[in-house]
């Protein structure tokens, strides 16, 4: 069933989108296994509904909310952002959802609150990925607050106009263009303002990896590949489709690379 | 046919000449899906992935072929061994083609960055660059050229073994285990040679260990 009422943005790329079929068939989501094809054939019977969320931390109006509430007083969105994965594939989603910062400010963060910290369901009966210690569950993220603040930071609860499905994070997910997408933790239950940076599940995998960061950077290299072209998923399947240019901040630079200004990229990459 | 030609023919076991086309199954349905798109969202990726496995699992298919002897006592397992092999180098020559060509593409320099400053593709490369020699060397006429020598040139193959277990094993994100299961296996292929080379000592020697032992 289609969401209803979605507006558009105009944040949204005219970048040609890839299939609903491949954007849910085709991702990472450890939980469910670690093959890109795993998530959508182990997360069928996942139960995404009732869902809660608690916000925690530095902040006036902390507590736990029904995701039905959460989403009640506001208008749902649709923004087309590029998605670029940090193994160098990338691809054009229509999400739906909420800006970030409209719900954080909701809870009133403190002047101490200089981080926030998002952390995914541990749950193994329900995500048999989580059975493996491939990573150290649950899965954690965490981004500055002027970056979540940002316009574009971004509470996804749909795809293609529908509610997100199991593979894709649901119910709720966090997008943010011009990062890696391993920074968009899925499957949400807790959000908690901090003053320290919080621990971020890829970066404690791998530190010299992946970054806390994780800005999407055709300069700065993984330590086993490039990072300067990108294959694209391309609705064609072809085998023929060739590479693209990875731009800065995967082509959001314009709007967000003033939030780094001083910083040296390849030492906080 | 004269009398040499029919001998040859006599040698060539019917076996191969099913091997020969299941070998090469993979490959021709790999060219099918890439050219019908069916190989998935990442297909190119889907290529190169299937390609370099199919190289690892010949490779360490010909590499069991001696502990097979070994263990089963049945030597016929050895005239399989090269056509094993040379599909293992023709995989990985697939394997190779498929990331300059097609992956890479107008981006084919990386592959200079790539080999000199990532320790994985260093050693692909380099499994790939050990398999050539013995690629070329692999003829009858080089066998009996190279005498002795060619024995000690042709146990590179383990090397070129070890070091596409570990290219497989480095790339990965997080999860080594299916990486892990085939250097597993081939740890037990390596190991399977010292062992009964310690027993041979003490029983007398094994019969051909020394022309077949590879």
């Amino acid at each position: 069933d289609a969401i209803p009422g979605l507006k558009t943005s105009p944040f949204s790329t005219t970048d040609a989108l890839t299939s609903w079929g491949d954007v849910t068939s085709y991702n990472n989501y450890y939980e469910f296994g670690t093959d890109k094809s795993d998530p959508a054939q182990n997360a069928g019977a996942f139960k995404a509904r009732p869902w809660s969320i608690t916000v925690a931390g530095e902040c006036e109006a902390p507590g736990t909310i029904d995701l039905e509430d959460l989403l009640k007083p506001v208008a749902l969105e649709e923004r087309i952002y590029r998605m670029r994965c940090v193994e160098a594939w990338s691809m054009v989603i229509p999400w739906d959802g909420i800006s970030l910062a409209e719900v954080l400010k909701r809870f009133k963060p403190t002047s101490k609150a200089k981080y926030v910290r998002f952390v995914g369901l541990k749950d193994a009966d329900r995500m048999p990925g989580q059975r493996w210690p491939v990573l150290d569950w649950p899965y954690q993220e965490g981004l500055r607050i002027d970056e979540a603040m940002h316009p574009l930071a971004f509470l996804a609860v749909g795809v293609y106009s529908r509610w997100l499905p199991n593979q894709n994070g649901a119910p709720l997910r966090l997008v943010v263009p011009w990062k890696y997408g391993f920074k968009g933790i899925k499957g949400i239950v807790r959000i908690e303002f901090t003053e320290k940076q919080p621990p971020t599940s890829w970066n404690d995998s791998a530190p010299d990896e992946y970054g806390f960061f994780a800005n999407v950077n055709p300069a700065v290299d993984h330590p086993r590949w490039s990072q300067a072209s990108e294959r694209r998923i391309a609705s064609d399947r072809s085998v023929f489709n060739a590479r693209i240019a990875t731009l800065p901040f995967n082509g959001y630079a314009e709007q967000v690379a003033s939030l780094y200004s001083g910083m040296d990229l390849s030492r906080f990459y | 046919m004269n009398a040499t030609a029919t001998k040859r023919w006599d040698r060539i076991a019917w076996s191969k000449w099913l091997l020969f086309p299941a070998a090469l199954l993979p490959a021709l349905l790999l060219l099918q899906g890439a050219l019908q798109n069916t190989l998935g969202a990442d297909p190119v990726k889907a290529l190169t992935h299937a390609t370099g496995l199919w190289a690892l699992r010949f490779l360490l298919l010909s590499l069991a072929m001696t502990p097979f002897r070994l263990w089963t006592g049945w030597t016929g397992f050895i005239r399989y061994r090269r056509m094993l092999g040379l599909y293992a180098f023709f995989y990985a020559c697939l394997h190779l083609l498929v990331y300059l060509v097609l992956d890479l593409g107008t981006y084919w320099a990386d592959l200079l960055t790539d080999i000199q400053k990532r320790p994985y593709m260093t050693v692909g490369f380099g499994a790939w660059l050990i398999m050539l020699p013995l690629a070329i060397t692999s003829t009858r006429g080089m066998i009996r050229r190279m005498g002795r020598h060619w024995q000690r040139l042709h146990r590179l193959v383990y090397v070129a073994g070890i070091l596409a277990a570990l290219h497989f094993l480095w790339l990965v994100k997080a999860d080594l285990r299916e990486p892990g299961i085939y250097a597993g296996i081939l740890a037990v292929l390596l190991l399977a040679r010292l062992w009964p080379k310690r027993r041979a000592r003490g029983t007398g020697p094994v019969g051909a260990a020394t022309t077949s032992r590879k």
